[in-house]
C-alpha cells in the first residue's frame, strides 16, 4: 500500500491505496464520489473525466498514486453553495443530455475547454470534446450548451 | 478492469529512477504519462512486476533552448509541447502533429518522451522525430549516450533503449533557412490512431525545393523516411506537378501492415496522397 494525500472537491484526504488503484475507483469506492462514472474503461469515452490540478484528465487512465499531492475536482465539486456551475446550468436548460451517462465527463471536459478558449466556435467545441462520446448521439444540444455556458462565463468575468 | 498488482517506485531524480529501474530488473516498466501503458496494464496485456513512476522527476519536464537545438524533456506533456513558444518558433511540425494526438484529456497527461519510447508505429510523433533528425539522449547506469532517430526506432514497439536505460530528452536540431512544415494525418474517427500520416519539412530556395524531409507514420513496424520522394524533390520545382510526381514514390521501400483498419495496398495509396498534400502545404501552395 502507498499513502497518498489529495484534495478532492475542496476537502483534504490522506489514504492508503494499492498502487494499481485507478483514480476513478479511488474516487468512487473510497471517497464515495459516485458522480464520476466509468464508461468504456478503455480511455475512449471520457465519461470519467475529472480535473487534476485544473486540467481535464480521464480518471480511468490515471493511477490514484499519480494524483498524490494534487487537487482533484469532480462533477460533485463544481456547484457553489447549491448554485449550479454555468456549464451545468446550460446543459440543464438546453437539454444537453439524453440518457445522461456521458454528462459528468462532458461537463468537466467542456469547462476545461472553455478555460483555454473562452469563445469557442461550434467547430472548436466539437474538436474540443472529441475525447467524450455520447452514445445517444445527442451532440447537437451539448454543443449549444457549451457555447451558451461559455457566453455566460465570459459575462461573469467581464 | 484493474491492472495486475505491481511494486511501485516514485523517484524524484533521474539517478533515483535509474536505481529503481536496476532494482526492478527485466520486469520493471517506466510510467511516464501512462496514456499508453495504463490501458495495456488494465487489459493485462502488460503486467510489469515493478512500475517506476516518473511523475515527480521534475528535471525531465520542459523545453529549453540548447544553442543549435531544442532540448525537449522526456516528461513534457503533449499540452505543454503544443503551447511551447520555442517549439512553435523552431519546430512547428511537432506542435502540429501533437495537436492531432488523441484528445485534450490524453494530451494533458501523455508525454513527448513517453510516446516516442513507446514507439507505436501508428503514433504520430516518431515519424516527426525521424523527419526532423532528432537525437535521443538516453541515461543509463554507465552515463548518457545520444542516439539518432534513425537508430532509435528498431522494430514494432521496440527502441534502442536498454532495459536499464531511461529516455531523458530529445534534441531537435534548429533548421537553417526557409523551411515550411506540415503534418497530414488520415484516421477513421476523431481520436483514432493514424491509419497513415506524413510529416513533411521542406526548404525552399528561389522557387525551388532545395531539400525535403518526409517521415511516414504507420507504413511499417517503425517510422520511415520516404527516401525516394525526398530525392525526387531535391532541386525540383516548387509546383504541383513536380510534387505530385515525387509523391508517387512515397511508398517505395515501405512495409505497411494489413489489418482491420486498412489493407497494405490502401496504405501505400494513402502514403502517396498524403505525401502530396503534406509537401504541397509545407511549400505554401
Amino acid at each position: 500500500m502507498t499513502q497518498i494525500s489529495v484534495r478532492v472537491d475542496g476537502a483534504a484526504y490522506t489514504d492508503e491505496v494499492e498502487p494499481r488503484t485507478l483514480l476513478v475507483h479511488y474516487l468512487r469506492e473510497q471517497l464515495g464520489k459516485v458522480g464520476t462514472v466509468v464508461g468504456c474503461d478503455t480511455s475512449n469515452c471520457g465519461a470519467c473525466t475529472v480535473h487534476l490540478d485544473g486540467e481535464a484528465v480521464k480518471s480511468c487512465t490515471v493511477l490514484a498514486v499519480q494524483a498524490d499531492g494534487s487537487e482533484v475536482t469532480t462533477i460533485e465539486g463544481i456547484a457553489q453553495n447549491g448554485t449550479l456551475h454555468p456549464m451545468q446550468k446550460a446543459f440543464h436548460e438546453l437539454h444537453g443530455l439524453q440518457c445522461g451517462y456521458c454528462t459528468p465527463g462532458m461537463i468537466m471536459a467542456s469547462i476545461d475547454l472553455v478555460g483555454d478558449n473562452p469563445d469557442p466556435s461550434e467547430h472548436e467545441v466539437r474538436e474540443g470534446i472529441e475525447g467524450n462520446l455520447c452514445r445517444c448521439t445527442g451532440y447537437q444540444n451539448i454543443v449549444r450548451a457549451v457555447q451558451q455556458a461559455a457566453a455566460e462565463m465570459r459575462g461573469a468575468q467581464a | 478492469m484493474i491492472p495486475a498488482a505491481f511494486d511501485y517506485a516514485r523517484p524524484t531524480t533521474v539517478d533515483e529512477a535509474l536505481r529503481a529501474l536496476a532494482d526492478g530488473g527485466e520486469d520493471a516498466k517506466i510510467l511516464a504519462g501512462g496514456q499508453s501503458l495504463i490501458p495495456v496494464m488494465r487489459l493485462r496485456l502488460a503486467a510489469p512486476a515493478m512500475v517506476v513512476d516518473l511523475t515527480r522527476v521534475t528535471e525531465l519536464r520542459g523545453v529549453r533552448d540548447d544553442g543549435d537545438a531544442l532540448a525537449i524533456g522526456a516528461m513534457t506533456t503533449h499540452s505543454d509541447v503544443i503551447a511551447d513558444p520555442l517549439i512553435r518558433e523552431s519546430a512547428p511540425l511537432i506542435a502540429q502533429a501533437t495537436e492531432t494526438v488523441a484528445d485534450r484529456q490524453v494530451r494533458h497527461r501523455g508525454t513527448f518522451g513517453g510516446a516516442l519510447a513507446h514507439a507505436d508505429p501508428a503514433g504520430d510523433l516518431p515519424a516527426v522525430a525521424l523527419a526532423l533528425d532528432a537525437e535521443f539522449v538516453l541515461a543509463g547506469p554507465g552515463g548518457r549516450r545520444t542516439v539518432p532517430a534513425r537508430d532509435f526506432f528498431v522494430d514494432y514497439l521496440t527502441t534502442a533503449l536498454a532495459e536499464d536505460e531511461l529516455l531523458v530528452e530529445v534534441r531537435v536540431p534548429k533548421l537553417e533557412g526557409s523551411w515550411g512544415m506540415h503534418y497530414e494525418k488520415f484516421n477513421r474517427v476523431a481520436q483514432a490512431w493514424s491509419i497513415v500520416a506524413v510529416a513533411a519539412a521542406v526548404r525552399r530556395e528561389n522557387g525551388h525545393i532545395a531539400e525535403a524531409r518526409i517521415g511516414l507514420t504507420n507504413m511499417g513496424p517503425t517510422p520511415l523516411r520516404a527516401t525516394a520522394t525526398e530525392q525526387a524533390l531535391a532541386g525540383a520545382d516548387a509546383g504541383e506537378a513536380a510534387i505530385a510526381e515525387a509523391a508517387r514514390h512515397a511508398a517505395e521501400g515501405t512495409a505497411p501492415s494489413d489489418d482491420l483498419n486498412a489493407r497494405a495496398d490502401y496504405r501505400a495509396h494513402l502514403a502517396e496522397v498524403l505525401t502530396r498534400r503534406a509537401v504541397t502545404a509545407a511549400v505554401g501552395l
